[in-house]
């Protein structure tokens, strides 16, 4: 009997086999210059110890069946906090502002996000721009929650992503695709969300990115394992992961939907498409009256499956955001096209 | 119990299936609740992880407190982490104790929320032989004498008993040896 070592996880019951080890030694990149050890480790996210979900996916469990809202004032954050936020994403601008004012968007200013995380007691993600480790140390030295790593900035490099195994502070990317989020989770993010097309108040893109990596994990899961190699390659994703979905048929870590939920229905759209919690930008603090939105879109998210709870969440709400359509957009502001 | 003891996992939000394997590991059966119907149909209940200050809306907002605090009075309840929050008597939300949070009062216990610090402070901790985790955890600073602790963690209490109920400031669940010491104590007492 091969003897099992059990390696983490972020997944369920990632149990590692001899050969499996043997494969990883000599497939995997990182296998070349890291002990064996610690390059199965690096590889699964950065395990801190052998048997439990690592700490930062861990907090991405907390964050299920919920809403992360987009908030740029303290009192924002406050309003989503009342109406039952899991946590806030701090920032200068909604996405929809970003789209508006053109120019270059960068992290937030430390006072804004520090103000943010006083007045509330729920976790305080903030963005920095692809690529842009040094933004991402300041904000791991203010001691945020989570870090955005997101198109919805300018990126700093048009070539590389952070790597994100250096930092103790969790990230979560944006993915349009199965190869993408495999990418990022290779790089170390402990949770991944569609990237959709922030600020236009359209949900087409999320649920094109939702369904992309639905039908990429279901044909994963048909395939032969002598096809995953090149698979893997096709997808530009690492092997191991690709065996992983082919093993469980869902990411290693949690995936959630952003980009574009303007109503209650859009959040219990994406949940139905397999979103574990949503992420709403401009929806809320763009909408008529936000308070009474944000309640009803984490109403929505905590029964989505139930139409008539939807229903009930989705009366009496005023004038949602505005929304854009895809194809009037200039091709640079495509946010979902940045990353690499 | 003759048959298999129901365990209902409160499924407005948080970390609800993790505990799935965990359950049926330790001989029970795994249910995610959310409706007083769901409620009212299982033995015990766990309050999960996720953030306390969402479960307690969603419990105003669905009318389900007092649903919730009649099975409590009756049934074994276990609180995780923000679970463990809305089972304290008394919940402080900053360090300082200035502001108090509503909570089920199903064990006399003074907690605070956050109280190790933010996510860079959360951490692996082994209790019983068995790593569990620590996430944005609250700390237990008040215990009454009635109630029996069953770990402590660096001088804090962090796994308690009291009559039928228990409550944990970390996080069993998300460890993938099934069933953890701490669900299988928990099921064996319903």
């Amino acid at each position: 009997m091969p003897q099992a070592v059990t390696i983490c996880a972020a997944a369920e019951n990632v149990k590692f086999y001899d050969p499996d080890i043997q494969e990883t030694l000599i497939f995997s990149p990182v296998g070349a210059i890291d002990s064996p050890e610690k390059s199965l480790k690096r590889l699964l996210l950065t395990m801190t110890t052998s048997n439990v979900i690592n700490l930062k996916t861990g907090l991405a469990e907390m964050l299920k069946g919920g809403v992360i809202m987009d908030v740029v004032t303290a009192d924002q954050a406050k309003v989503a906090e009342d109406a039952g936020a899991v946590a806030v994403m701090a920032l200068e601008r909604v996405p929809s502002d970003i789209r508006a004012a053109g120019g270059v968007a960068r992290m937030s200013p430390p006072e804004l996000v520090q103000k943010i995380m006083e007045t509330v007691s729920i976790p305080v993600m903030a963005k920095c721009r692809i690529g842009h480790f040094a933004e991402a140390q300041i904000l791991e030295a203010i001691g945020v929650d989570y870090i955005d790593e997101s198109e919805v900035l300018t990126p700093a490099d048009d070539e590389y992503h952070i790597n994100k195994h250096d930092f103790k502070v969790p990230f979560v990317c944006g993915a349009k695709n199965l190869g993408e989020a495999l990418r990022r989770i290779g790089e170390g993010a402990a949770l991944m969300r569609t990237k959709g097309e922030p600020g236009t108040g359209n949900i087409v893109e999320a649920v094109r990115h939702l369904r992309a990596m639905n039908t990429a994990m279901r044909r994963v899961q048909l395939m032969d394992d002598s096809e995953l190699m090149t698979e893997a390659k096709n997808l530009g994703a690492p092997y191991e992961l690709v065996k992983m979905i082919k093993r469980d048929g869902k990411l290693p870590v949690p995936n959630f939907a952003a980009g574009g939920i303007a109503t209650p229905a859009d959040a219990a759209l994406c949940m139905q498409l397999g979103a574990e919690t949503v992420f709403v930008g401009s929806g809320i603090f763009k909408s008529e009256d936000p308070k009474t939105f944000a309640k009803a879109i984490v109403k929505a998210t905590a029964h989505f499956n139930d139409p008539k709870m939807v229903l009930e969440a989705s009366k009496g709400l005023g004038i949602a955001m505005t929304g854009i359509e895809i194809s009037k957009i200039d091709a640079p502001m495509l946010m979902a096209n940045r990353g690499w | 119990m003759s048959r298999k003891p129901i365990v209902g996992v409160l499924a407005l939000q948080g970390c609800v299936d993790r505990h799935a394997p965990h359950i049926e590991a330790a001989g029970g059966v795994f249910r995610a609740v959310k409706t007083a119907e769901q409620i009212n149909a299982v033995d015990a209940y766990i309050l999960p992880g996720g953030e306390s200050t969402t479960m307690l809306k969603l419990i105003d907002t669905f009318g389900l407190w007092d649903v919730l605090a009649g099975n409590f009075s009756a049934k074994p309840v276990w609180g995780i982490c923000a679970g463990s929050i809305l089972m304290a008597e008394n919940v402080w939300v900053d360090e300082n104790k200035t502001k108090t949070q509503k909570s089920f009062g199903l064990m006399p216990v003074e907690i605070v929320r956050n109280g190790y610090g933010r996510q860079l402070d959360s951490h692996v901790g082994v209790i019983d032989g068995y790593n569990v985790s620590f996430i944005r955890a609250p700390v237990v600073t008040g215990v009454a004498d009635t109630v029996q602790v069953l770990a402590e963690e660096g001088g804090i209490p962090v796994w308690l008993k009291f009559g039928k109920h228990r409550l944990s400031t970390f996080h069993a669940e998300l460890t993938m040896d099934h069933p953890s010491p701490m669900h299988r104590e928990f099921i064996s007492g319903i």
